[in-house]
């Protein structure tokens, strides 16, 4: 049986009246591709803030690889090993696509802060080239950010997420803005990235039929709870779930 | 116990100017998220023009008693032309743009501004002591105090709180928090924004040349005490929380106070003295008394 | 950050070096400043490309300053190649310290806090008599280089090219450090802090190590400045020297190493016919051409430069192509 890599133990979190997360209790083990639904408001993004360190829980814990991290900034929980796209992606749009990508890969190496060497040296930009054909982004490599179609930015958020060499991946709706003939090649891009680096994955996804393809394990969330865990089939299925999250069973 | 009293009622009257400055710069910076360096410039403009109003009255034989009008008629006219030309004309093309080109407008703006009133007014002082000598004198255990003084707290406090009143109370005043909480949203249930923007504004700019106007009576107006004033006000309003209102109050008091303190006490170190309050404030509280942590959502 | 080197690069080196042979001497004196205050503008650039201004960095330039003044009066040391580096290291120093304050803040803190250190500094430079002459200023004295006194005619030049050497070696040091990863993370700061944090790097020890070099930048230039001018006043450290830092870098283009210097230049040549024929106005003057290079070419000098040599260059390729 394959080790717990992340644990939330009883993660609470209120806004106000709000509660964002609700006592929630999960185990994600090594090598596992979880996806997450839930309607808008029912706690995903809430859940990835705080299992990353955006926020801090008002009960519970966030155990990663056995080490305790609730609290710590997202900072240290990416040199731990989480990495994290976001649903609006958050890049450099000042800078280009390679240079994105560099950066990404200067931080996993430790040399982020080096003042002397150069961010273009040889193994990275080769490296860096590698990774972008994977990513399906080799035209874009010198151009810049600004210039990315949608589609791009959302692969472009998962690929500098994917350069930190993460043990554990977290993709906050990496289909949302995508368009409809696209998402299912963009998820496929991410499935063999993910497959060929076995990668433990757990993605939030907004529509249902991408969870069911390519998730093997579903989480559904409503009002801050996992109100459901287990296969794709069986959870989609679920008439609760269908009501929560689709509003009709 | 008598210096204290002393520096009580310095720092109050003080206070009270700089709550004026202040108002207008956190409001201005509440709404359009821009600190506007050439604050301290519209006070100065404020100062200037008042002062002059009043003297070209008095010289061509006008009552001393019509002076207090042009302390009123002076910063209106300066914050209804100063307010929509800056903010219009220049503010509105770096919307949107890095923040440090919009500081970097708002500081060319201010040295064009103090120029601007060594070009009109020359460099010597200008000063108009009807205003202040007319109400006359009072004394309390020793000390003289002037009417003057006690009147510019009272309209102060009464200027801070109709607009406080102003704020929470109409409903444009309420339209102007929705655009200070949420641009977009505000834009989106059809408020008109850019209004809203040319209003706080001109209103900010209002309140610095009042300011100013007021203050002009007691000092002699020269160039050069713009600058004083923008700083002074910044930290005002760093310790009271940018984009606060009542923090502007609280800010104003505590910087007042503790001006009159470094004055009467230790007059070598004033200005540093409040720098280094401010320092230690925002170190200790980067968000200032009253501001709010924002945290972008994700 | 393309390697710009080519032919301007050789051409303006060129240029550079034979100034003294060239210029009469008040023009080398304008050229030697705008070298010398280069370095401070430079080191306000490198924050500007983080989207961030500091209103404050004349206080290291003054630090440098000082340190030359301070050197001449208690020490009696008088030595370029002695002062500079010592000027540089105080400036790193100064950086180091007040940096810890500074790193957290960003935007209109970060622009205020520096303004506020840098008055503190003067309010201390002008009331410290006994210490620093107030505004009757410290004297910097005749300059040794490496112990050798030059000859009253050749002083000038001297000078010059020691700053010169001083602008070379900065320059490359600064354009290694622009092409390294902190250089980089320098300007993706300005676009997404969240990004850098989630790439597990710390935003504040970019901006810390920023700081520290940006001091040491502007001091360098401060102590070439004092010998240049001779007279070391506690003004180094005031606001509207800040001000002209910010200025020349939004003048010549901060997105360069380049442009600073070409700004700088042409600041100290405005500066010098302006003071003739609008003394009064010098910073209407100032406010006027800052707004409109903010309206119209928020790229400065180097940017105007670069886009006419980009027409021409597509214009040969026209020509050629056809």
């Amino acid at each position: 049986m394959p080790d717990a890599i992340l644990q939330a133990v009883d993660v609470t979190k209120s806004f106000g009246m709000v509660k964002a997360a609700d006592g929630i209790s999960v185990e994600i083990r090594a090598g596992e591709l979880v996806g997450i639904v839930g309607a808008n408001g029912s706690g995903k993004t809430t859940f990835l803030n705080l299992t990353t360190g955006y926020l801090k829980p008002d009960r519970g814990r966030v155990v990663f690889m056995g080490r305790d991290c609730t609290g710590l900034p997202p900072r240290v929980i990416t040199k731990l090993g989480i990495a994290r796209s976001f649903q609006i992606p958050q890049l450099y749009t000042n800078l280009t696509v390679l240079e994105s990508l560099l950066l990404a890969m200067a931080a996993q190496a430790g040399k982020g802060t080096g003042c002397w060497q150069p961010l273009y040296r040889a193994e990275w930009t080769t490296e860096g080239l590698q990774t972008l054909d994977r990513f399906g982004l080799r035209p874009y490599a010198r151009r810049p950010v600004s210039e990315l179609p949608e589609g791009g930015r959302k692969l472009l958020d998962i690929a500098l997420s994917f350069a930190l060499r993460p043990k554990l991946l977290l993709m906050d709706e990496p289909t949302s803005g995508v368009s409809i003939e696209d998402k299912f090649q963009v998820m496929d891009t991410l499935m063999k990235v993910i497959d060929e680096n076995r990668l433990t994955t757990i993605f939030v996804e907004h529509d249902m039929e991408v969870v069911q393809r390519y998730g093997r394990r579903v989480l559904a969330f409503n009002d801050g709870q996992v109100i459901a865990d287990g296969a794709p089939d069986a959870v989609l299925a679920d008439p609760e779930v269908r009501k929560a999250v689709l509003g009709r069973a | 116990m008598r210096t204290l009293t002393v520096i009580v009622i310095d720092g109050t009257v003080f206070a009270a100017v700089l709550f004026l400055i202040s108002i207008g710069l956190t409001l201005i910076f509440g709404v359009l998220r821009i600190l506007n360096i050439a604050h301290g410039g519209i006070y100065a403009f404020g100062a200037y023009l008042a002062t002059f109003l009043a003297l070209r009255l008095l010289g061509i034989g006008g009552s001393p008693y019509l002076t207090y009008l042009m302390l009123l008629a002076g910063p209106i006219v300066v914050g209804l032309i100063a307010g929509p030309l800056i903010e219009r004309v220049f503010l509105q093309r770096v919307y949107g743009r890095a923040e440090a080109i919009q500081l970097l407008l708002t500081f060319s703006i201010f040295l064009i501004l103090d120029d601007l009133m060594k070009l009109i007014w020359g460099t010597q002082p200008l000063f108009v002591s009807e205003p202040y000598t007319l109400l006359g004198e009072f004394t309390i255990t020793g000390i003289r105090y002037s009417w003057y003084q006690v009147v510019l707290i009272g309209v102060s406090i009464l200027f801070g709180g109709s607009l406080v009143w102003a704020v929470r109370g109409t409903r444009y005043g309420k339209i102007v928090v929705a655009v200070i909480n949420d641009r977009e949203i505000s834009q989106a249930i059809g408020i008109n924004v850019n209004r809203v923007y040319m209003v706080s504004f001109t209103l900010g700019a209002f309140c610095a040349a009042l300011g100013g106007a007021l203050i002009a009576p007691t000092i002699a107006v020269v160039p050069g005490f713009a600058v004083d004033a923008t700083v002074l006000a910044f930290a005002v309003i760093a310790i009271g929380g940018m984009g606060s209102l009542e923090g502007a109050a609280l800010g104003a008091l505590i910087v007042g106070l503790i001006r009159a303190m470094a004055v009467h006490l230790l007059p070598e170190a004033d200005l540093v003295v409040i720098y280094l309050v401010m320092i230690l404030v925002l170190v200790a509280r980067p968000q200032g008394l009253f501001g709010q942590v924002e945290l972008r959502r994700i | 950050m393309r390697a710009r080197l080519p032919w301007e690069g050789v051409v303006g080196a060129a240029l550079l070096v034979a100034v003294p042979f060239v210029l009469p001497d008040w023009m080398k004196f304008i050229v030697t400043l705008a070298m010398a205050k280069f370095m401070a503008v430079l080191a306000v650039a490198l924050f500007l490309r983080a989207n961030q201004v500091t209103f404050g960095h004349a206080m290291f330039y003054a630090v440098g300053a000082y340190t030359v003044g301070f050197g001449v009066k208690w020490f009696g040391v008088r030595d370029v190649v002695l002062l500079l580096p010592l000027g540089a290291i105080l400036g790193a120093a100064a950086g180091a310290l007040i940096g810890l304050v500074m790193a957290r803040y960003r935007e209109v803190f970060f622009a205020m806090l520096n303004l506020a250190f840098s008055m503190m500094l003067y309010g201390a430079l002008l009331k410290l008599y006994w210490l620093t002459a107030g505004t009757d200023g410290l004297s910097a004295g005749v300059p040794l280089f490496l112990g050798y006194a030059p000859a009253r005619d050749h002083l000038r030049d001297f000078l010059y090219y020691a700053t010169l050497l001083a602008v070379a070696i900065v320059i490359y040091a600064v354009y290694r450090f622009l092409a390294s990863p902190l250089g980089f993370y320098l300007k993706a700061m300005g676009d997404n802090e969240i990004r850098i944090e989630y790439s597990g790097e710390s935003v504040r020890r970019v901006m810390y190590l920023t700081y520290v070099l940006s001091g040491a930048l502007a001091a360098i230039g401060g102590v070439l400045a004092a010998f240049i001018v001779g007279h070391i006043v506690p003004e180094y450290s005031f606001w509207i020297q800040s001000g002209e830092f910010v200025f020349v870098a939004l003048l010549g283009g901060y997105a360069s190493v380049v442009g600073p210097l070409v700004g700088s230049i042409a600041f100290e040549f405005i500066r010098t016919y302006a003071s003739k024929y609008f003394p009064n106005e010098w910073q209407m003057v100032l406010g006027i051409i800052m707004l409109a290079i903010i309206l119209f070419r928020p790229g400065g000098l180097w940017a105007i430069y670069e886009a006419i040599a980009a027409r021409f260059a597509r214009k040969e390729s026209e020509v050629q192509g056809a």
